[in-house]
């Protein structure tokens, strides 16, 4: 897929959450074609401990209104740059990069696990997977009910199903604890979150010969497979996260413990 | 439009911008944001004669201006470049160069030894100032007897545009410059990364893996620049400079210091596009000032 440098502008900048800012990006061309599961490496200028571009899903495409939305956890120095951008700035991106998730046709049944800001590239996979004839089973956790993110636009191609550590929202517990795992199959499992939460999903998907994919976040720096910073080790030796995934089937990855 | 050619002995550039072993893959990752052939000469990952899987994660630290890696010359192994990547690169009208380490001076000159017979790799850069790697790397460019034992068996065994990349870790970077040339270098490259660290003061332990790494970006600009400026007086051999340069500004400072051509690393990283840049802005220099050829600035520093 080509890759392109684009200086998109930024339409808003919501604060959603005390820690998290959806922003919504949009471009004086048509913006080009990004699967579910691929990122944007955010240039992040004006800040005096940051120097490299930011990584971040992407977490929505609505090509009617041109608009790239990304959901960002302000969390260090550069993060928080992107949370003070204004209405109009622009917004230099390199994009769109990496592989994504599979996108299942038809009567298979997904189950979309998120965790925390992870939950980000899930909404645009349940988007396509819904355009694909296949509404999928989002399955978001979170430390309280005021920590899950977007709802409303979750339930806006599947079923949501929640759980928060408080019980506060949902079912009580981890994402792993909840009921659905017992009660429905599934043919495949897509997830992103904490990598403890990854690897809780992955041992489910194993036990139960269920497939499974897990998009990683390794720190990366060129986002192109170039620094080779970002490994993970793999069945295959050690590969760039940003290049070979960040969506990995999880039979590749060395997650047996 | 000015002259920008420039030649380092039998290898001739069509300008004098380079792009830096480890920062631009092998140039495919980079085709869809520059033409390839709009680059002079492109160095290609440090390449070693068995396969290499490199050091554990986590490999890099970002700092103020920068950032450090301990990579650790993770890649394929000089045949698999030579059967899988060549083959897609030959075509492609620049200078394809590769980037060689090794623990030895046999292996590196064995693997110097099955370049030498690619036909559109006219020149190698040896690699004797990784900082991350045990065996070898930095351990032979940090003394004129190391650096000398490897040239001197690499140069036997290849017969085209031999370049040193040379550390800065070292106490007078000029002697191992000058050892270097008498052992049989066609040029020499500077500055590899200064070796250094970061600590996570919540995990209350080093970041990387492997304790240390290299420094690199805009911060070690100043640093490279002045060991360019007194390595191009100290030997007679082209130099090729770099370290941190990101504008044309950048290039053309190290061009002025003594630099016959440049190599840009790190920026890659932040724009992908930016060596077709720092190309345009250095002819739109030369325009400005009338200067008819890039050639006529190289070492103009007093």
């Amino acid at each position: 897929m080509k890759k392109y440098i684009l200086d998109l502008t930024v339409l808003s900048v919501q604060q959603i959450h005390e820690r998290y800012v959806l922003v919504k990006l949009t471009s004086d061309d048509a913006l080009p074609d990004m699967l579910p599961g691929q990122f944007v490496e955010v240039r992040v200028d004006g800040s005096n401990t940051t120097f490299l571009r930011r990584p971040i899903s992407i977490h929505f495409v609505d090509y009617q209104k041109n608009e790239l939305w990304l959901l960002v956890a302000c969390i260090g120095d550069g993060t928080k740059r992107i949370g003070e951008l204004k209405q109009g700035d622009k917004l230099n991106c390199v994009l769109p990069l990496g592989n994504g998730f599979t996108v299942s046709e038809g009567a298979k049944k997904v189950l979309l696990v998120g965790g925390g800001v992870g939950v980000a590239p899930l909404l645009y996979l349940g988007k396509v997977l819904k355009e694909q004839g296949c509404e999928p089973t989002f399955l978001l956790g979170a430390r309280t009910g005021k920590d899950l993110l977007m709802l409303s636009e979750f339930e806006k191609y599947g079923r949501v199903m929640v759980t928060t550590e408080d019980g506060s929202m949902g079912e009580k517990g981890f994402v792993t604890n909840h009921s659905v795992l017992q009660n429905e199959q599934f043919d495949l499992i897509q997830t992103c979150g904490p990598t403890p939460m990854m690897k809780a999903v992955a041992r489910f998907a194993r036990q139960n010969t269920i497939e499974c994919e897990a998009s990683l976040e390794n720190l990366m720096a060129c986002g192109l497979g170039a620094c080779l910073c970002c490994v993970e080790k793999t069945t295959e030796g050690n590969l760039c996260v940003c290049k070979e995934g960040p969506v990995f089937n999880i039979k590749r990855l060395l997650w047996q413990d | 439009m000015a002259r920008l050619d420039v030649k380092i002995k039998d290898l001739c550039l069509k300008n004098p911008v380079m792009t830096a072993s480890g920062t631009f893959g092998y140039g495919l990752e980079f085709q869809d944001f520059v033409p390839l052939d709009g680059i002079g000469g492109i160095i290609v990952k440090g390449t070693t004669l068995a396969p290499r899987q490199g050091n554990d994660y986590p490999r890099m630290a970002e700092t103020p201006q920068g950032m450090l890696n301990c990579v650790g010359l993770q890649n394929k192994g000089v045949d698999y470049f030579a059967e899988h990547i060549y083959p897609q690169l030959k075509d492609i009208d620049t200078n394809w160069i590769v980037n060689v380490s090794g623990s030895s001076p046999e292996d590196y000159a064995e693997c110097a030894a099955r370049i030498d017979v690619l036909e559109k790799v006219p020149a190698i850069e040896l690699n004797i100032s990784c900082p991350n790697v045990h065996d070898g790397g930095m351990a032979f460019g940090v003394t004129c007897a190391g650096a000398e034992s490897v040239v001197k068996a690499v140069r036997e065994r290849y017969h085209k545009t031999l370049i040193v990349k040379l550390s800065p870790n070292v106490t007078d970077i000029t002697e191992i410059a000058r050892a270097v040339e008498a052992a049989g270098a066609d040029s020499v490259s500077l500055i590899n990364t200064l070796m250094g660290t970061a600590i996570d003061i919540e995990k209350r332990r080093r970041v990387l893996s492997i304790g240390t790494g290299g420094l690199s970006g805009p911060c070690v600009k100043p640093v490279a620049l002045r060991m360019v400026y007194q390595v191009a007086r100290a030997v007679r051999i082209p130099v090729i400079g770099l370290g941190g340069i990101t504008t044309a500004t950048d290039a053309l400072e190290f061009l002025m210091a003594g630099a016959t051509a440049i190599e840009i690393g790190t920026a890659n990283f932040l724009d992908p596009a930016v060596t077709i840049k720092v190309r345009d802005g250095i002819n739109e220099w030369l325009d400005r000032h009338g200067v008819a050829s890039v050639q006529d600035i190289i070492g103009c520093v007093e």
